[in-house]
């Protein structure tokens, strides 16, 4: 068997959730990585789009921003970033929103704004919101990539940069937001989902070497897990090698 | 018609202590070169508006330009933090910076709204997050004729916006393309505005969806090649990605930022 990182499991554990023919709104990082690698593998006729106003984006090598010149050079379309909120985004249009998180608590709610503190004087001042609160809001699902630790699951976030399910049931209801919010849940570690009657944010699969006390450990609150908590199907050598040759091309490779 | 001028002249001419500036791009055709021209000219207390601040407005943060930002996301994309701007928000340094956060749809309409002359746009946004609590220009709205909640962002129209863009003839009229962002509802939504280009040619080959702003939409053009750098502008240079890289380092500390903005831009 080959050796494979932990960031590499959970890029493949990632790139796997996004089905083929899917409309996928992608955020910068982890989440570009993730749906590159799937529309290589097993997902060919995924339609990337990206808050740049490329719409099917089909970058030959990974994207240093989202605002690459390569997304655009063999986009479907290149449109205006009012129009990508506006008549894509909001009418329901996306099928998958792919986020990142710098904290993210129980109830997937996310933060990307400020830690600690107080908002007007925070410990730690992040990039902001950017598209993920109506991502997050919009999309008819959204599936978030983090690394899992004590720092980025908190039992509440600092500050709901972008609505998960809020305080729990029937928050997105109350609310009117349209998209399902955040189903999926994947991490260093493993995969975690919202439980249907709580939407708390459960463990339902480890990745292969974790045990379900390494994620308890990395989480911040007290962790719900499931009955039967499956473990993720090790990367493949192909998709181990796409990932690699994908990653290689951020270092100057063609 | 827009009138031809030196990029000195076009800033000394259209930006004003104390003006609401966007200078905008979409990590494409960012006006850099326009910046360095405001920083060398001392420009102070500007209220400075983009979608995505990055390095252009940590430059103009850090030299004492602005005293107020509005903005939807504030990083190195790609690399992290903006060292300058977050010295400003969290001690005051060079001066203190006031800001009004928004997300990107939010930003987005607003210029749209103030490009279609109406007083707000509407949409579906900022429901149930912290940013509708803290900023003033996010408020709920309800439809007259369905009685949905949804959310409304006041115009933003800038004293002046600065874009960059491929090309222009000699009357000004001006083609762009590529990922452009906000730039056309940015210009179209400001009192006055100055487009950099990277050439300016005797006649304009129309070409379907290079997006045209016509000359007699804009107050002026200023010829500057290679005016997006480190940014870049399609079909003439490419992103100086080590630049961003680089940034990183030099922004980092007080001392290391100010001497490389005198050493390479001052």
């Amino acid at each position: 068997m080959t050796d494979y990182s932990t960031d590499e499991m959970m890029t493949v554990a990632a790139a796997r959730r996004l089905r083929d023919g899917a409309v996928c709104f992608v955020g910068v990082g982890l989440p570009s990585t993730a749906a590159n690698l799937a529309r290589r593998t097993h997902a060919p006729t995924l339609v990337l789009v990206y808050e740049s106003g490329c719409l099917g984006a089909k970058p030959d090598r990974l994207p240093l921003s989202i605002g690459d010149g390569v997304l655009a050079e063999h986009a479907d379309a290149v449109i205006s970033v009012p129009e990508v909120f506006n008549y894509w985004l909001q009418p329901g249009r996306v099928d998958v929103g792919f986020l990142g998180a710098a904290q993210l608590d129980r109830y997937a709610n996310i933060n990307t704004t400020v830690i600690g503190g107080s908002y007007d004087s925070p410990k730690v001042r992040l990039p902001g919101a950017g598209g993920a609160p109506e991502i997050a809001a919009s999309c008819r699902e959204v599936v978030v990539v983090l690394r899992q630790s004590p720092r980025s699951f908190v039992d509440r976030v600092d500050f709901v940069t972008s609505v998960g399910f809020g305080d729990g049931p029937g928050y997105r209801e109350r609310l009117g937001l349209r998209g399902a919010g955040p189903r999926t849940v994947i991490t260093d570690l493993g995969v975690l989902e919202p439980r249907d009657t709580t939407c708390e944010l459960t463990l339902t699969q480890v990745h292969p070497g974790v045990t379900v006390d390494d994620v308890r450990a990395a989480t911040g609150w007290e962790l719900s897990v499931a009955p039967n908590v499956t473990t993720t199907e090790p990367p493949t050598e192909h998709e181990l090698a796409t990932l690699r040759a994908l990653e290689a091309t951020l270092n100057g490779a063609p | 018609m827009a009138k031809v001028v030196s990029l000195a002249d076009g800033i000394a001419e259209l930006v004003r202590d104390g003006d609401l500036v966007a200078l905008e791009g979409f990590t494409h055709l960012i006006p850099f070169a326009a910046a360095h021209e405001i920083i060398r000219q001392g420009r102070r207390n500007l209220t400075l508006a983009r979608m995505t601040p990055d390095l252009i407005y940590d430059q103009l943060i850090g030299m004492g330009c602005a005293s107020k930002l509005i903005f939807s996301w504030g990083g190195n994309p790609g690399v992290g933090s903006l060292h300058r701007f977050r010295d400003a928000v969290q001690n005051g340094w060079p001066t203190a910076l006031e800001i009004e956060e928004h997300s990107h749809a939010g930003m987005a309409n607003r210029y749209v709204a103030g490009a279609s002359g109406l007083p707000f746009a509407v949409l579906r946004g900022y429901t149930g997050t912290d940013l509708a609590k803290h900023t003033e220009t996010v408020r709920q709205i309800t439809c007259p004729f369905t009685g949905e909640q949804l959310t409304a962002v006041p115009a933003l129209q800038p004293d002046v916006t600065i874009v960059h863009a491929q090309r222009a003839d000699h009357d000004g009229n001006v083609q762009l393309w590529g990922i452009t962002g906000v730039q056309k509802e940015a210009v179209l939504a400001a009192k006055r505005s100055l487009i950099t280009v990277e050439e300016l040619i005797d006649e304009l080959e129309p070409v379907p969806n290079q997006v045209i702003l016509p000359g007699w939409a804009i107050t002026a053009v200023s010829l500057v090649p290679g005016g997006a750098h480190p940014s870049y502008t399609m079909g003439y240079s490419t992103r100086d990605n080590d630049y961003y890289q680089r940034w990183d380092a030099i922004s980092r500390e007080r001392e290391t930022f100010t001497g490389w903005m005198r050493e390479n831009v001052l």
